[in-house]
């Protein structure tokens, strides 16, 4: 009886003990996931460069069969290997827009919150505008000045994702220049370089990470999106955009298969990484864990 | 003095926009004149291009303005914009403002019927998870918004389509109206019966932000000391939740919708090009892929504006909700 109410008073407690995996492990596991299945689309990416091209007319429009696990297309190129090679295209492009990114974001963040009001002023305004255009407009805008392909692409999402944790981090480094041991530092006649290097870089790089993956499921997707709307890669790498593209001409005629798989993984690879960034983040800002 | 302060903030208001137009108008221009990519050849096609004669090239090289500098582009620009001219749309072959005008309205309908759906389901929802907070339906909802956020918008799109207008054909399969018919003819029926899929498919997507939101909201008011004294007072769940959940949720979840506004804009464009709706997102990617100078520098700035307006309405009424931001806003 006395048990019983001690769980029942202590709800906190009892939730702890009924869970398996605390929270640490549980990010670990996932980004564990994360980092294999990273791999596995690097690896199959490079393996099935050859088949995602290669046509084959006499095995066209198959639906899904145990031969080919996602039919075929209109020219008979297998979609699992299609599907393969453009999650891998799709994750290089994330990956790089959303380090350059996460890059730009720290240094206009800390520009703007260590070099002064007048900088500071200018940043933020700065930030206020990216933010006040819709980003596929912005994104339409730098891919066509840039030609389209590759680069439009990856340097159209770098330059479009940087405010909001541009944001975060000038906050964060605003709140630190208050801290104790920051003026102390001053005081004792530190340079600010040093300061900045010594004692703010390692208060802030958690955000920066948790930042740097969660900005990347969102360039993925925006890379998705523009390269659907034909302002990224080529129709001849088979990015997700460009497949699902290629799919909507042959949709009123029911091929599902030729839409259906490259979104669902699509979903997945974007969802595991939210789900890392987050979890992760749970585990540097306790705080945000309350929901 | 109190109508000197909301003097003061319509001014600065009215002087960010204008800066704010004049800054996106230059840095659209800049990108689509460093562009490699040559609108003679987008939008005569390759077989025409190369079998053009030079004389005929130069013309058409003329007609596009391919040749003008930069700058000399920009003043001509601006000073047409001063007169209310906003040129013409070589794609569409009319003048920018009637193009955009009928693309918005079309836009627009589309836009408010999804934000309104997803405002509404989005509430509901957020709702019923707090309520239910830590129960399956909890659960499903909470796995419903986290699934979403990942979604790309037009591969819903893709699915809706597949399934609602192939498979079961229930809903058109695409356009604002009936083939055959033009805008004008259309009645208000078929125009919204066009606008259904689409529009939903906007909505499932913006629900996820608000329901999370709602759904904290919720949480918190329902551990708060009102609301356990109102529980105390004899007042049922449901009456609680409508006099004190109710309304402390209303203006914050509105704030957010209306901040949401640039979201609910870029799906739209993807929605658009899924659908094959004419709407402004459609136009802005057809004006991207033909060069189309003028229409595309007009797209940028008005979904500024109305991103802008969107934002402007968000904050005001966090000033109304939230008396510490007023203060700061000066407005009175």
């Amino acid at each position: 009886m006395a048990l019983a109410d001690l769980t029942v008073s202590v709800p906190v407690l009892a939730k702890a003990r009924r869970k398996k995996l605390n929270q640490r492990k549980k990010t670990i596991v996932v980004f564990l996931f994360a980092c294999l299945l990273l791999l596995g689309i690097t690896v199959g990416g490079i393996l099935a460069a050859e088949t995602a091209v290669t046509a084959d007319l006499s095995q066209k429009y198959i639906t899904p069969s145990l031969q080919h696990l996602f039919g075929t297309d209109q020219l008979g190129r297998d979609m699992l290997a299609r599907v393969v090679k453009g999650l891998s295209t799709s994750i290089l492009i994330g990956l790089g827009a959303a380090s350059c990114s996460a890059v730009l974001a720290i240094l206009l963040g800390s520009a703007a919150a260590l070099l002064g009001e007048k900088v500071d002023a200018a940043i933020t305004w700065l930030i206020d505008l990216m933010l006040g255009i819709p980003h596929i407009v912005l994104l339409i805008l730098i891919s066509y000045a840039l030609g389209k392909g590759f680069w439009g692409v990856t340097v159209g999402v770098a330059l479009t994702h940087w405010p909001s944790l541009s944001r975060v981090i000038r906050g964060e480094i605003l709140q630190l220049k208050e801290t104790q041991y920051v003026k102390t530092a001053r005081k004792l006649g530190q340079s600010s370089w040093r300061i900045a290097v010594k004692h703010m870089l390692p208060a802030v790089f958690p955000q920066f990470l948790v930042g740097l993956i969660l900005l990347f499921p969102h360039a993925i997707l925006h890379e998705a999106g523009i390269t659907f709307l034909g302002f990224g890669l080529p129709p001849e790498q088979p990015a997700i955009g460009v497949i699902l593209a290629e799919s909507m001409k042959y949709l009123s005629v029911g091929m599902w298969w030729l839409a259906f798989f490259p979104g669902a993984a699509l979903i997945g690879v974007v969802a595991l990484f939210d789900l890392a960034g987050g979890s992760l983040r749970r585990l540097i800002d306790p705080h945000s864990a309350q929901e | 003095m109190k109508r000197n302060r909301l003097l003061n903030f319509v001014g600065k208001q009215a002087a960010k926009l204008i800066i704010l137009i004049v800054v996106i108008s230059m840095v659209a221009f800049f990108l689509v004149a460093v562009s490699p990519i040559d609108p003679v050849q987008m939008n005569t096609g390759q077989a025409a291009y190369a079998n053009m004669s030079l004389e005929k090239r130069a013309q058409l090289e003329e007609y596009w303005g391919v040749n003008t500098p930069v700058v000399e582009k920009y003043t001509n620009w601006a000073k047409d914009i001063i007169h209310g001219d906003w040129g013409t749309s070589l794609r569409f072959n009319q003048p920018v403002l009637s193009v955009i005008a009928e693309r918005f309205t079309n836009s627009l309908l589309l836009m408010i019927v999804a934000w309104l759906f997803s405002g509404v389901f989005g509430l509901l929802l957020g709702i019923a998870a707090g309520v239910y907070r830590g129960k399956l339906v909890d659960k499903i909802i909470k796995g419903y918004a986290l699934t979403l956020a990942s979604t790309p918008t037009f591969w819903l799109g893709l699915l809706m389509l597949m399934i609602f207008a192939v498979w079961l054909s229930w809903f058109p399969f695409g356009f604002s109206t009936p083939i055959g018919v033009s805008a004008a003819e259309a009645t208000l029926g078929q125009r919204l019966y066009h606008l259904i899929l689409p529009a939903l498919t906007l909505s499932i997507i913006g629900v996820a932000n608000i329901a999370l939101h709602t759904r904290e909201k919720v949480i918190d008011i329902m551990e708060s000391d009102f609301y356990l004294f109102a529980l105390a007072r004899g007042e049922s769940r449901g009456e609680a939740l409508r006099h004190h959940c109710l309304r402390n949720l209303l203006l914050p979840a509105m704030t957010l919708q209306f901040a949401s506004i640039s979201e609910i804009f870029g799906g739209s464009v993807l929605v658009e090009q899924v659908f094959s709706y004419p709407g402004l997102g459609q136009a802005a990617v057809s004006a991207g892929i033909g060069g189309d100078a003028a229409l595309l520098v007009a797209i940028a700035i008005i979904s500024a504006c109305f991103v802008f307006c969107g934002n402007l309405i968000a904050n005001i009424l966090y000033g109304v909700v939230d008396p510490r931001i007023r203060r700061g806003h000066g407005l009175g």
